[in-house]
């Protein structure tokens, strides 16, 4: 239900609707106690505001069914894990407040090396991605290889296992001694950027493919050329139609980050690990995917926002 | 005569601060033809939606055959049901069939046998001569099949009211004429219509009343041939001045 407006909020028209001969008197058809005034909003008439309190009474009454359910649910949840024979003994290495106490300053300095390398990797992952979107829509036989390569790429990393990756990218490069040595995070950031690139250039490429022709058209027939087109007129609206793709995916990473450990960078999977090996308590690994859970969240929330307000925006206020 | 099917009270609809109607009082009884008339951004298409509740109303009542359907009780979905909706660029379903697009509600909504609907769908395209299109997709029909095939889809229900939104509007002029002998055709055979056009002669010769809206009122409203050859409004002078122009 569309929220309704503010009632007795005082505000001005839109231009050109207060004045002029469009606004005559509403010749007493026997609604008078809606009349609006010359100058403010409509006020609304008991009948409405009757209406908005029964949908109000109806969303509280919704709100309420909702807790009560979440609250039997959870019941349940807690009285079957609880009665589960083996529960005291995972209760006490996986949910060890002392130990997750202890664990918990190294795990959380451990996601910070996260942090670092989803920031540098998702700049990393849009900029390749673009570029290989963008290398298989050239059309003409002059661009063959290209196209090919890109098509190969994505083929090769879509297909390929983001754990061998890293091995392969984290081990084989470096044994080839022909750069100098590198820390552990930049390989596996490195690896993340060649994965990731290959799924979001395939989504950068559904939305440039379902930007409507007659666009390219329209654009074409300006005069533009087939660069210009794409950059002016193509990837804008493709770039609105794939953020919520785009943020899904992002998401997906910020999660993946955490397998730079496995080339021993010593993120916070990583100093779970050795927390956990440390003290024999399995606590570590759950503070540290609690901590992963946080910081995607803000990101999830932001993405059912925005496919909310364009879904909005295109229905232009409807309600179905 | 007093046996109305559609009847706006007051209703008022706003996007944010943009009042789009603001007051509307209308009647449309069965069996009638009323066209909304108005500059583009008067209102006509909000007003139509209103009345199917595909918009929000921020004031005033709606009934549809005496009940109430704003009411925040009622159940929008089985309203459009009773309602048939035409809309100015088609919106047929273009994944499937014309037969399916036509026989969709009955199906879905109505819950008839596909049987039943189905040979109800293809007299109904017999009747238009679009039989031999049934098992077509729409993207290979003409502008002015699709729009005949959607007036069709729309009826298929038998609904207690049609709403048509500027049928003609995206037509080329040539085949803007099938569409309106087909609206003709329904008025004759006792549809109960409310239509905005932009077709005045059309609606000069089809309408039983004309309504004409100004910036989310009814400004004027009164029989379709004289309220389109001697209108008392001046702002409904200058309109149809404007549009009438050759």
């Amino acid at each position: 239900m569309t929220a309704p407006a503010t009632p007795g909020v005082p505000e001005p028209h839109g231009a050109g609707e207060g004045s002029g001969p469009g606004r005559p008197g509403r010749d007493g058809a026997g609604h008078g106690e809606t009349g609006a005034s010359g100058t403010g909003r409509h006020r609304p008439s008991a009948l409405e505001l009757d209406r908005r309190a029964f949908r109000k009474k109806q969303g509280y009454r919704s709100v309420a069914v909702s807790m009560a359910s979440t609250l039997v649910f959870a019941t349940v949840v807690v009285l079957v894990l609880r009665n589960t024979p083996g529960w005291p003994r995972v209760a006490d290495s996986f949910f060890d407040l002392e130990a997750a106490r202890r664990s918990f300053p190294l795990v959380l300095q451990g996601l910070w090396l996260n942090v670092r390398v989803l920031a540098v990797a998702s700049v990393g992952v849009l900029l390749l991605a673009l570029v290989i979107a963008t290398l298989r829509t050239l059309r003409g036989p002059l661009f063959f290889p290209l196209r090919a390569l890109a098509a190969a790429y994505t083929d090769l990393f879509r297909g390929m296992p983001l754990i061998i990756v890293l091995y392969l990218v984290g081990f084989g490069i470096p044994g080839l001694r022909l750069f100098p040595r590198m820390d552990a995070a930049f390989w596996g950031t490195l690896a993340l950027v060649l994965v990731y690139s290959a799924y979001v250039s395939e989504v950068f490429r559904a939305g440039i493919e379902a930007v409507h022709p007659s666009q390219r058209l329209a654009a074409r027939g300006l005069g533009l050329s087939h660069g210009q087109t794409m950059r002016r007129v193509v990837l804008p609206q493709a770039m609105r139609k794939v953020t919520p793709a785009l943020m899904n995916d992002f998401v997906a990473m910020q999660k993946d980050v955490g397998l730079i450990s496995v080339l021993g960078a010593v993120d916070a999977v990583r100093a779970a690990q050795i927390e956990t090996s440390r003290y024999y308590d399995f606590t570590p690994y759950v503070v540290a995917g609690l901590l992963f859970v946080l910081l995607a969240l803000p990101v999830i929330r932001l993405t059912d926002w925005y496919s909310a307000r364009l879904r909005a925006r295109e229905q232009m206020g409807s309600v179905v | 005569m007093a046996d109305p099917v559609l009847e706006l009270r007051d209703v008022w609809c706003a996007f944010g601060d943009h009042e789009v109607l603001r007051g509307i009082d209308l009647t449309v009884q069965r069996h009638e033809v009323v066209a909304l008339i108005g500059a583009s951004g008067s209102g006509k298409s909000t007003l139509l939606r209103t009345a199917n509740l595909l918009e929000h109303v921020d004031d005033g009542q709606i009934f549809l055959s005496g009940q109430d359907i704003t009411d925040p009780r009622v159940d929008g979905d089985a309203v459009r049901a009773r309602i048939g909706t035409v809309f100015q660029s088609y919106n047929l379903f273009p994944h499937l069939s014309v037969l399916d697009n036509v026989t969709l509600a009955a199906r879905v909504v109505h819950r008839r046998p596909r049987a039943e609907a189905e040979e109800h769908g293809r007299q109904l395209l017999a009747s238009i001569g679009l039989a031999a299109k049934a098992d077509a997709y729409p993207d290979t029909l003409s502008g002015g099949q699709q729009q005949r095939v959607a007036i069709v889809r729309a009826i298929a229900t038998d609904p207690e009211l049609l709403l048509l939104d500027e049928i003609t509007s995206a037509l080329d002029p040539e085949l803007v004429g099938e569409v309106l002998d087909l609206v003709r055709s329904l008025k004759a055979s006792g549809s109960t219509i409310l239509m905005a056009t932009h077709e005045m002669a059309f609606a000069r010769d089809v309408a039983d009343r004309v309504v004409f809206l100004d910036a989310g009122r009814v400004l004027e409203e009164g029989p379709a041939r004289e309220l389109l050859s001697s209108p008392r409004e001046p702002r409904t002078r200058e309109f149809l001045a404007r549009v009438l122009a050759p």
